[in-house]
């Protein structure tokens, strides 16, 4: 009896020690959540403080009060050019196709390249000079080639984040462990099994790595594109408040882009999430 | 023609022909000075069906090498390699190897890094789970099917890397340090364990180690190499201790001790040898 008393308490004394352990994380979440919200309410009041007060210009600054009043017309009554939606899918679609021709490219030729030091070798020079030229100064070429619809956004999109991606899976083709490929093909893998089973699944914690990077480039190259020259989309819409002085309309374009980047954000993570199984159970 | 060429053939011997040949093997490297530099220098080398042979000899003489030949992950520079009696060229079909860093594959969990071989030799998935299903119960990690390497134990992964491989049932099992980086518990119950398992089979057994001890207590037979380079064979050992053994019993056996002494006494100025070359 005595014992028994004695492992109920060292039974209570550990459920009571986990629960101040919960608790104390749930706090520690809070607490962050608290202070990040406190500055966004700092950031966000002082800007609306000094713009009504009239301490910085509205014309150039506008405020947040503006702008979202701006956007909840654009939403409402639609912009000047059509829906806001229009806009808006018109820039994702510009965004994922390109991300997506970018991604698929970039594996393959960094697979193919990284496998093959003889291709590598060749074209490993041409690589890097294409690299180094700033991509915006292809938009231009590209608006000529494709006009202005959406092909020539794509175009723009693919160049920037397929050389992200290419780099990414050419270096996780390559630090592939050596003895794991010579164990898949003492186990008896072909060319083909052997990337499937190691050299695909070892790269991918680079590869993926690479997305986040690559959806923001994708979205730029849309945008950049769409300022450039284009009749559709939210890099159109900001162009086109800019042309009209539009503080306001700059602003609200910029807000509705960094909405879509975060939501990407957030996709890419469930994406990596899902392929990573092997990584993430492991801590 | 035909006649005379059936009368001068002669069947291979299957208990004389060795399951590993070395012919006057030579394996050099191009520095990246453009110098040769030659790693292994005119090994010969018989390994007969279902021995169990240790080599060991100073760091960096070209243990490994010597393994990656016989894998055929490299070929040699000179000399041949027969397998079974047929000239080793490209990978090696009919042997499997434990690496002394983890060989399992960390994306796979544990059922499918030791069915792995048997599917990409095109089994059927239900079957190969069948008779990976057996091999984890044989290596004691029942119950662990669905795990990921990354959340086994050290010594689980070698057991998840020495069922992947027996699986095979190889002819030749290689394996380069594969208990070194272990604790000595867990050593002495893998070593037991692979000497129980082997015993029900006839694989020939290639086993690299630094530890002369290890080599003795599992083997019939110890190689000691030279130090490099030009690494050689400098000694050949037969260990005729009673199987089976319990490896951390045998260590005390005084027939263990005078051949331990034997070997050393060779193994040491090849240590040596090494060891004043790096300073
Ligand atoms: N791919 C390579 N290119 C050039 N030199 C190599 C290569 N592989 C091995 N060597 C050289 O061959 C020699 C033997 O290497 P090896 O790995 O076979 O030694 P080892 O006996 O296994 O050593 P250890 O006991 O430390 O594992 C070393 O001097 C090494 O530098
Ligand atoms: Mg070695």
């Amino acid at each position: 009896m005595h014992s028994s008393t004695n492992v109920s308490q060292t039974q209570i004394e550990m459920t009571a020690r986990k629960n101040a352990l919960r608790s104390q994380a749930i706090r520690n979440r809070l607490r962050t959540l608290v202070l990040q919200i406190l500055v966004f309410a700092l950031i966000v009041g002082s800007w609306q403080l000094l713009s009504s007060r009239h301490w910085i210009d509205p014309f150039f600054f506008s405020s947040p009060v503006d702008i979202v009043k701006h956007i909840e017309t654009w939403v409402v009554d639609g912009t000047s050019a059509g829906p806001l939606y229009e806009h808006f899918v018109v820039t994702f679609e510009e965004t994922v196709i390109s991300f997506i021709i970018g991604t698929i490219l970039g594996v393959v030729m960094g697979y193919l390249l990284g496998r093959n030091k003889l291709l590598s070798d060749i074209f490993g020079p041409y690589i890097t000079m294409l690299n180094a030229l700033p991509r915006v100064v292809l938009a231009p070429i590209f608006i000529v080639w494709f006009g202005l619809g959406m092909p020539s956004k794509v175009a723009l999109g693919v160049t920037l984040t397929f050389f992200i991606v290419f780099f990414n899976a050419f270096q996780g083709v390559r630090e592939v462990d050596r003895n794991l490929v010579n164990n898949a093909l003492l186990l008896g893998a072909n060319q083909r099994q052997l990337a499937r089973h190691v050299i695909i699944p070892s790269a991918l914690t680079w590869i993926l790595s690479s997305l986040h990077t690559s959806f923001g480039f994708a979205l730029t190259g849309a945008v950049v594109g769409e300022f450039i020259g284009a009749t559709k989309g939210l890099g159109f819409l900001i162009s086109e408040a800019q042309g009209s002085f539009d503080t306001t309309g700059v602003f609200a374009g910029m807000v509705l882009l960094s909405i879509t980047s975060l939501l990407a954000d957030w996709l890419v993570t469930r994406l990596e999430r899902r392929f990573v199984v092997w990584r993430s159970t492991a801590k | 023609m035909t006649t005379e060429r059936m009368v001068r053939y002669v069947a291979p011997d299957n208990a004389s022909t060795p399951v590993i040949n070395l012919k006057a093997v030579t394996k050099e490297y191009i520095k990246p000075t453009g110098e040769i530099h030659t790693v292994l220098q005119d090994i010969n080398l018989q390994i007969g069906k279902g021995e169990f042979c240790s080599i060991v000899g100073p760091s960096g003489c070209g243990k490994s090498t010597t393994l990656n030949l016989i894998a055929g992950f490299e070929a040699p520079t000179a000399g041949k390699i027969q397998i079974g009696g047929t000239l080793l060229q490209g990978i090696n079909p009919s042997a499997a190897c434990v690496f002394q860093t983890d060989n399992t594959f960390p994306w796979k969990t544990v059922i499918d890094n030791v069915s792995l071989g048997l599917r990409l030799h095109g089994m059927k998935k239900s079957e190969a789970y069948e008779q990976a299903r057996h091999w984890i119960e044989r290596v004691g990690l029942k119950g662990f099917e669905n795990h990921y390497p990354s959340r086994l134990s050290g010594g689980m992964r070698k057991r998840v890397a020495l069922a992947q491989c027996l699986i095979m049932q190889p002819e030749i099992l290689l394996m380069d340090e594969s208990f070194s980086a272990l604790d000595v518990h867990t050593r002495s119950v893998m070593e037991n364990e692979l000497l129980s398992i082997w015993e029900e089979t006839s694989a020939s057994v290639v086993f690299i180690t630094h530890d002369l001890e290890e080599a003795i207590a599992l083997s019939d037979r110890v190689i000691v190499m030279t130090a490099g380079p030009a690494a050689t064979i400098k000694g050949d050992y037969r260990i005729d201790l009673e199987r089976p053994r319990n490896v951390a019993e045998i260590r005390f056996d005084p027939e263990f001790l005078k051949l331990h002494q034997q070997i050393w006494n060779d193994l040491r100025d090849e240590v040596m040898t090494s060891y004043a070359q790096l300073h």
